[in-house]
């Protein structure tokens, strides 16, 4: 691996964001507004008072970690679906660019992404809510990392699809990660579902670092036994889905798309 | 002698029923300028791609410097560039940005004087700090060009780099390329529908419909051995014989 060849593609992403409203926004504005919302929701609700259960702490530690999911995700999605909109795709891939060079940059894509609005989101949380989820920092770092794993296997995986689908398929980019936002206890706890689809939760890795973050959140210690797994279950579908990319990528030039990809 | 820069041996592409290229075999030497001509659809594109690994072939095989893309992609594709104007630069980056990333990608060294000699070269300079999307359909054509010489490459192929320019700015295009030949030794893959312009730059070609080779040779001797009068008659006779 060439770590020059990684620099000129997070260089490429980079020269557009710096001049690019969309796209300041779509790192920026919409964790904003979650944030904004749910917290303001939070707050009355806390004034409600549920048996002493923090409803801060446990709504805004689900939307902050959620946005950090769906930012990581996005960036992977739309690091690739930016040079498919401006028909450069080929001239990428006629250099020297190996693809596990590709995947470096799209992952530090996302690694940049997710920095830039864990400092914007938790710097507005403890801003309007007193809300420090930096107190637990060090603890919480762990399932943070195993989010942008996640967020990069989802986007690497929706990549696959729209490489051997076509640019019909884009929507998988954008509604990958709400068809599984319902079984990860962003919100509330596996425990909250019914028993018959509890298993469905704990076969995604979310579900794990959700789980833990409450745990981390409500006692100051690090759940050991969720961050495992978490990990565990990231490690089986990252090997998953680099094979699914690298078989949908054979395809792709088995069947001459990457030309037709636009 | 001079050194093999491609050779293509039995290659074949089909997809589902439909083959697109149909045991179609040459080579080519360093600093020729070789043109793959014929109709829409006769597999030209499909040739090109499969020599630059975007392709899959179906059969056959294509050694590029004496050497395979399975095992040497990297080395052989540092030494090769593309450009077509079907194929983009991002239009919302501007022309240094561009640049920079495609001098990055082949790891060009010293890349901000490469740069600064070729926009030179190719008249450039002052739509440097432009977004490409501001730039005339001539200068993205250079820009492609630039582009595609970035790395030196010792192979490039040109997909019909001339589509859709000005006569004056395909001339110009046309002299820059023998110029860069001449000064470079580099081998040239050229498409082209403008016969005349493949009359004055190519010294051979390669004459390909329904994915095979029909006819292979100097412009002049193929002008001479139809007895037409120019390639463009010849280009008719090839592309209309299958439909009488």
């Amino acid at each position: 691996m060439k770590f020059y060849r990684v620099k000129a593609l997070l260089m490429r992403n980079l020269y557009l964001y710096k001049r690019s409203l969309p796209r300041i926004m779509d790192i920026l504005y919409w964790p904003v507004m979650e944030l904004l919302i749910w917290g303001f929701l939070s707050v009355y609700l806390e004034k409600l008072n549920f048996g002493g259960v923090s409803v801060v702490t446990v709504l805004l530690g689900g939307i902050l970690f959620w946005e950090l999911l769906s930012r990581a995700q996005g960036a992977v999605s739309v690091a690739f679906l930016e040079d498919v909109w401006e028909r450069n795709f080929l001239n990428i891939f006629v250099t020297p660019l190996k693809t596990i060079e590709l995947l470096a940059a799209w992952f530090l894509i996302g690694l940049v992404r997710i920095v830039l609005v864990g400092i914007v989101a938790g710097g507005l949380a403890f801003l309007f809510y007193k809300f420090n989820i930096f107190t637990f920092g060090i603890y919480l770092i762990p399932f943070v990392l195993n989010l942008l794993l996640f967020g990069w296997i989802a986007g690497l995986f929706a990549i696959g699809i729209i490489l051997r689908y076509g640019s019909s398929a884009q929507i998988i980019a954008w509604g990958i990660l709400f068809l599984i936002q319902p079984f990860v206890a962003v919100f509330y706890p596996v425990s909250a579902l019914p028993q018959s689809i509890q298993w469905i939760c704990w076969i995604l890795p979310p579900t794990y670092v959700f789980e833990g973050m409450r745990t981390v959140l409500a006692t100051g210690v690090l759940p050991f036994r969720d961050f495992l797994l978490a990990a565990g279950t990231n490690a089986i579908y990252l090997v998953l889905v680099v094979w699914f990319f690298f078989r949908m990528f054979a395809r792709v030039k088995e069947k001459g798309l990457l030309l037709k990809l636009d | 002698m001079k050194k093999s820069i491609i050779k293509v041996n039995n290659l074949v592409k089909r997809f589902g029923n439909v083959t697109a290229v149909d045991g179609i075999s040459f080579d080519m030497h360093e600093g020729d300028i070789t043109g793959l001509l014929g109709p829409n659809g006769a597999g030209k594109t499909t040739t090109i791609q499969m020599i630059l690994d975007v392709i899959t072939p179906t059969s056959g095989e294509i050694r590029i410097f004496d050497l395979d893309m399975k095992h040497h992609r990297e080395e052989i594709l540092s030494k090769t560039n593309f450009s077509s104007p079907y194929v983009t630069l991002p239009n919302s980056l501007k022309v240094w940005e561009n640049l920079n990333v495609f001098a990055g990608l082949y790891g060009v060294r010293n890349s901000g004087a490469k740069i600064k000699e070729l926009v030179e070269q190719f008249d450039l300079v002052d739509s440097l700090s432009k977004l490409t999307s501001k730039l005339s359909t001539g200068q993205l054509t250079r820009l492609n060009l630039v582009k595609a010489l970035l790395n030196d490459p010792r192979l490039l192929l040109l997909d019909e780099p001339t589509a859709s320019l000005d006569p004056d700015i395909a001339d110009r295009v046309q002299h820059m390329l023998l110029k860069i030949r001449k000064e470079k030794g580099i081998t040239i893959l050229y498409t082209s529908h403008n016969m005349k312009e493949v009359e004055a730059l190519c010294d051979r070609v390669i004459f390909i419909n329904h994915g095979k080779i029909v006819d292979d040779g100097t412009p002049a001797d193929l002008v001479k051995k139809y007895g037409h009068e120019d390639l463009n008659d010849v280009f008719l006779h090839i592309a209309r014989s299958d439909s009488k």
